[in-house]
This record gives structure tokens, sequence and C-alpha cells, in this order.
């Protein structure tokens, strides 16, 4: 049996698997659970790597449910049949990200998170979530994708709320359940939309058949709005704050990378499906959303006291730095490809860049919530005086998302400052604008939590977690220092995957 | 002459779903505007699959030469309806919860978090 | 709740977990299928928890959650039978054995043993529904029951 064949399948299969038969094993005994966890989350993250190899080295990865042999997508009538997996360097990029996250999130809970709380419930939905993410990085069909956005959205609403002994936790994730419903009823009535008018599914088969009318673009609406309200986008941020506030902290770092998967799945929309249409009208629209996001946030981060919350909106804020960089380069793509091109790249180096900053960041909120009790900076001081490493860590991620060079957030945001600036310096100014404000917070923050007088005796903050926060600060200072080289060999291929590798997409799943 | 009266109906459906969905307070009356929303959707995935003329698409009780009624809607309709239920227990055991812990239903006594 | 309540919900409940199993077995034939039957064979739990109350039914909570894990491992392990082919390949149709007998053309009675892995996995999301909405429901009746009527 060829495993390279049949990775796709088996990376999103094997998490789903794990998360089914975790609460057997944990009804048998505990350590059956954790060795059962650490088996299928080192199998995950194997079969990722081993799909991301595959796409970089021999091209675009195609794999057909049901069929006689993986790459059998097309009937003999010429349009594609069955559910069909399209890995193409994007996907594989949101594939390792969210393996990342996932394995250091893993190695984080296992003593973040006490017994008696709810444990196997957590680390079930964590790998349910986790199953979801790769279901919706590596489908080439839109109903699919309709289907993993709703199992990452009730696996996330659950391990937002699950800690049922105070309010607080149903509340946020009620809120939050409530926007990526509605969120998800909108894209199913795209979806409805666009089969009604085309009688296709399939992401390849659609946008070959796609032309602009007004029903397409109402279904382009649609499809909008709802992943933006999964992604978090402002206005429809509403959620983020309470849920990123609320959850434990290895599944708020899970929740961040699936906010990034919903971008991936927008700008999949965007630039594959109704790429035919380049329409500059709706790169300005991404440009201007992406642009109130980073602002508004970071202005909403001023005034929070609380340190999971503020944390919160500076996730919230480089959002918007995300959809700023590919809005640019939807806008200018038909007319400049080259300086398109360098914009998306921008904004694809800052999902990962994000992802690492962000994550230390929650991960050393939730390290001070372990050791001290509470989060509000009223009550917090002096901490740096035992919590050294986790003082250093929040400082090194402030650093980092703030954009000071040789840190990992200065190579993205250069590339989307300077890209913003010649489409327009306004847009420029304010996205500086907004990465003061946020460093500002964050040194706010970390002066009123861990310098100062001793107010309280912490308790020492376990090793695991340590562990955990280290290794993404390894990475922070490795794509820090050699951006030039992630850029070439990890986000080049696949900022190429959106534009320029939209016909080599085409043909890789209908064969023509 | 039906026309697209099925697909207008279910957009009002949709439109009085999103109406309940903003401007009632009640949880409860929340949870029942989202599934209106989505029997919305739902009734308008299976319309689109009406061929004219055409019968039940099962495959052992058809003759020979019959048009047959697109199935392929109907399974995404069950798909759909599978993925609303669980949304749907989700969203009502945090209502439950919710209520253990408050003793009200009203959507502006719950919050605890703000700003 | 009555005795005629009673009465007939003891009547009912075998006869509705029949007819969720006959709904989930012709799944291949017939509308209906794995969701369906197992969502009619929860209904029966519905039945019982409205007509004794929320103490009858305590004791389920553990073998539904049990039976959920169960139905949905059987799932993805039947899934992985057709890896020869492909994930979720039906390589069992039409091979003999066990449902495995060829489909005859034009219309037929509808022969039971036909369709390879498909009555298999229906019996695996049968039984995951009827776990998982049986322990909704059990959790709804033991925490809501500050007004029992």
């Amino acid at each position: 049996m060829n495993l390279a064949a049949h990775a796709p399948i088996l990376a999103i299969v094997v998490p789903l698997l794990g998360a089914f038969a975790l609460p057997l094993w944990a009804k048998l005994h505990k350590l059956l659970r954790d060795l059962w966890l650490v088996l299928v989350a080192a199998g995950t993250a194997a079969l990722t790597v081993l799909v991301a190899v595959q796409v970089y080295t021999a091209g675009i990865q195609v794999y057909t449910l049901g069929a006689a042999w993986p790459r059998d997508a097309v009937a003999p009538g010429g349009f594609p049949i069955r559910i069909v997996l399209a890995v193409d360097a994007l996907s594989a990029f949101m594939g390792l990200i969210a393996a990342l996250v996932a394995v250091v999130g893993f190695v984080y809970a296992w003593r973040y998170l006490a017994e008696d709380e709810g444990k196997t419930l957590a680390l079930t939905l964590g790998t349910l979530l986790w199953a979801g993410m790769l279901g919706m990085a590596f489908t080439g069909d839109l109903f699919n994708l309709f289907v993993f956005f709703e199992v990452t959205s009730i696996a996330a609403c659950g391990l937002i709320g699950y800690r049922t002994w105070s309010s607080r936790g149903p509340e946020a994730a009620f809120k939050t359940m409530v926007m990526y419903t509605v969120g998800g009823l909108f894209v199913l009535l795209a979806i409805a939309l666009l089969y009604g008018e085309y009688g296709a599914l399939n992401l390849a088969h659609l946008a070959r058949l796609i032309q602009g009318t007004t029903v397409d673009r109402i279904a382009l609406g649609l499809l909008l709005g709802g992943l933006l309200m999964k992604a978090g986008a402002v206005p429809l941020h509403m959620w983020a704050p309470d849920a990123y506030g609320e959850a434990p902290a290895q599944a708020v770092i899970l929740l961040v990378a699936n906010t990034q998967i919903s971008l991936y799945a927008l700008f999949r929309v965007l630039f594959t499906l109704y790429g035919g249409l380049a329409d500059p009208a709706i790169g300005w629209l991404v440009v201007a959303l992406g642009t109130l996001t980073l602002l508004v946030a970071a202005l909403m981060a001023v005034v929070q006291m609380d340190l999971g919350r503020l944390v919160a909106f500076g996730a919230v804020s480089q959002i918007g730095y995300m959809l700023l960089g590919v809005g640019v380069g939807l806008t200018v793509i038909a007319a400049r490809p080259a300086y398109g091109l360098v914009a998306i790249q921008g904004g694809i180096f800052h999902m990962l860049n994000d992802a690492v900053a962000i994550g230390l960041l929650f991960l050393a909120v939730g390290a001070v919530e372990k050791a001290a009790g509470n989060r509000n900076l009223g009550n917090l001081g002096g901490l740096g005086h035992d919590l050294k490493w986790t003082a250093g860590f929040f400082l090194l991620g402030s650093l980092a998302l703030a954009g000071i060079p040789p840190l990992n957030g200065f190579a993205s945001k250069l590339m989307i400052y300077q890209s913003s600036f010649l489409l327009s310096p306004i847009l420029s100014a304010l996205a500086i604008l907004a990465s003061i404000l946020l460093l500002a917070v964050f040194v706010k923050a970390f002066q009123g939590a861990f310098l100062g007088p001793k107010l309280s005796r912490p308790e020492p903050v376990p090793v695991p977690m340590l562990v955990a926060m280290g290794v993404l600060a390894l990475g922070i200072l490795a794509l820090g220092l050699f951006p030039n080289l992630v850029v070439r060999y990890l986000v080049m291929p696949a900022a190429d995957a959106l534009w320029k590798g939209r016909d080599l997409y085409l043909r890789a799943v209908l064969g023509r | 002459m039906i026309g697209n009266t099925p697909f207008a109906v279910c957009m009002v459906l949709v439109l009085l779903g999103l109406w309940a969905l903003l401007f009632r307070r009640n949880l409860i009356k929340i949870v029942i505007g989202i599934k209106l929303i989505e029997n919305g959707v739902n009734l308008y995935l299976v319309a689109t699959g009406y061929v004219r003329g055409g019968i039940v698409p099962i495959y052992t009780y058809a003759p020979p030469d019959a048009t047959m009624v697109l199935p392929t809607p109907q399974a995404l309709t069950l798909t759909s309806i599978v993925i609303g239920l669980a949304t749907t227990a989700l969203m009502l055991a945090f209502v439950v919860v919710i209520h253990r812990h408050k003793k009200t239903l009203d959507g502006c006594k719950v919050t605890e978090l703000s700003g | 709740m009555s005795v005629v309540v009673r009465t007939v919900a003891r009547i009912l409940v075998p006869v509705i977990l029949v007819f969720g199993g006959y709904v989930i077995l012709h799944g291949h034939l017939t509308p209906g299928g794995g969701f369906q039957g197992g969502a009619v064979a929860a209904s029966a739990v519905a039945l019982v928890l409205v007509a004794f109350g929320a103490p009858s039914v305590k004791g389920l909570k553990s073998p539904f959650s049990t039976l959920e894990d169960l139905g949905g491992v059987a799932f993805v392990v039947l899934g992985f039978v057709g890896l020869g082919f492909t994930f979720f390949a039906n390589s069992l149709a039409g091979m003999g054995g066990l449902f495995g007998s060829p489909v005859p053309t034009g219309p037929n009675p509808g022969y039971l043993n036909t369709a390879g892995t498909l009555p298999l996995m229906n019996w695996a999301v049968g039984f995951k529904v009827l776990g998982g909405l049986g322990a909704v429901m059990v959790l709804f009746g033991l925490f809501g029951g500050d007004d029992d009527r």
C-alpha cells in the first residue's frame, strides 16, 4: 500500500479515529489515554509533514474518496464525481501551521489541565478540532468545506464552554456558537445558490463554470460574510474576545489556528473559485475590512484590564494584517502580477508568524493564570521575580507581535507595509499606527504583571508548559533570523499556488 | 406555473429567522431563530433538485425509462440536518447551564463579559 | 405521568426500537439509513424519559457514551476496509459473502444482502446517533430537574 498516495486522507482520519477512541481508553486507565494521544498526535504530525514534502517536491496531490485509484476523479462524461481532496502548496502550509500549533498545545496541556476538571473532554475536543482543521485545509470540494467548517465550529465551541462550573465559559460559548452557526448557514446558502445554478460542487469544476452573473455575486457576498464571521474581522469580531478569554490556554491557540484556516478558505474561494472574475472592487473591500480590523482591535485593546482579553484583541488585530496583505494582492494581481505576488507573500508569511507569536503570548497568559490564580492586571504584580522564564517568553512574544527586528513579526509586517504603501500611503500609516498601539498595550501589560514589587507568591510553572513555550520561542527566533530561507522555500510556493498556480490546480483535479 | 416560488418562500423563512435572531432577547428564542434560518436553507437546498415530472430517486423502484428527481441535494440536505441537530443540541446545552447558574433566560441580564 | 401513559409507553418502546432498527437495516433499499434510524430509536429514550421521569434513565448515561464512541470507531475502521483502492471504497460490494450479492437491474423488490460496506456503515452510524442523542436526552433530564411534573 502506497502510504504517500493515501497520506492526505490518513492525515484527516487518524485524528478523527483518535478523538473517537480517546474516551474509551480513558475509561480503562489514564495512562493508556495519554499513550494513545501521543501516538495519534505523532502520527498525524508525521502524515502532515509527509503530505507537505510530497506537495513541495512532486506537485499537487489529488485524492478521490471511494474511487478505484486515488487520482480517479473524473467520470467518463468529463465532470468530476465523488469527494476530492486537492492539496496544493497553500493547503500544505496551513496543515503545517495546524500541526505545529496542535503538538505544542498538547504538550502544554499535559500539565496545564487538572485531571478532575474534564481533561479527557478537552483532549478529545482538541483532537477533533485538529481533524476538522486538516479537513478544511485539504479538501477540494465546496460542500465538504462546509461540513468541516461546522465540525470545527462545534469542537471549538465545546472547548470554550466545557468548564460548566462557572457561567462565563458557557455564555462565551453560546455567543460564539450563534455567530459560527449563522456564518455556516450563510456559506450553505451560497453553496445552494451555486449548486442550483451550475449543478457542481467540486471547487475546480465550479471554477471553470463560473461567470459573473448576479447570482454568482450574491453567492460571493454570502461566502465572504460567512467566512469572515468565522475569521473574526471587524464588524463581526464580537465573539473573539469572549472566546479567547474564556477557553483554556491550549484551546485558545487551536482557536487562533482555526480562524487562520477560515482565512485560508476565504482565499481559496476568492482566488481559485472566483479567480476568473478578478474584480478589483472585491480586493478593495477586503483591504478596507482588514484596515478596519487592525485599527479597531488595537484601539479596543488599550482599555482592557484582563490579560486574556488584551491578548485576544491583539489576535483579532493580526487577522487584519493578513487581510490587508492578501487584499492588496487581490486588488493589483490582474494588472501587476509581480507586485501582487509580494503582497500575498506578506499576508501568508504573517499567518505563520502570527500563529507562533500569538500562540506564545496566549500560553504565557495561561501560565500566569495557573501560577497566580487570576488574570486581572489590577491584582497582578511583580511576577517577574519568580516566573523568570514566563516573563521572558511574554516579552519575546510582545516584541515579535509588534514587529521589532530581528524577530519574525518584522519580516512579514515589512512586506505588508511596503505593499500597502504602494497602493495607498494611508493604509500603511494606519497599519504602523496599530502596531505602535499594540506595542504600547503589551508594554503596559508586561510592566503591570511582571515588573514592580511582589504582590503575591505565585506557584511555580510546570516544566512541560515551559518546554512548549520554549519551542514556540525558538520558532520565533528562527523565523526572525532566517526570513529569506522561509520565504523562498515555504511561503513563495504557497503564494504562487493562489494566482499563478490556479491553472495547475484546475488541471490537476480535472485532468485538462 | 411554479417558477421561483419555492426559493422565494425559503428566503422569507431565512429573513424571519434573522429577524428573530436579532430582535429577541430570550435565549431560547434566539435558538429558535437559528433553527428557522437553517430550515429555510435546507428547504432551499432540497428545492434545487426538482426535475419537472420526476419520480422518487429509488433505483429498485423505477421503471426503465423514468426521469428521476436529483438525489444529490437530498444527500446534502440530510448532512445539513444532522449538523443542525448537533449545533442545536450544543446551544441548548449551554442555555441549560447558563439557566442553572443565573436562573434567568434574558439575554441582557446574563452578560457577565463585556468591554 | 398517569397510568395510561406509562402502560402505553411500556408497549410502545419495543415497537419504536424495532422500527428504528428496520429503518437502519434497510437504508440501502428504502429511504432511511443510519441517522434516520438512530433518531427514531432515540425517540424511544425520549418516551421513557417523559413517561417515567428522570430517575428511570439515570443509569444509562455511561452505556450511551460508550455506545457512541464504539459506533464512531467502527465507522472509521470500516473506511479502512477499502484502503486497497482508496479510503471509503466499497470493496465488499459484488464480492459474494456478507452483503456481497450483485444487484439485479430493473424494478425488483430490493434484496437485503447487497451493497457491501453500506449496511455495516449504516449500523455504525445508527448506534452512534442512538448513543449520542440518548446521552444528550439523559443529561437534559438529569440537569433540568427543578420542575419535574
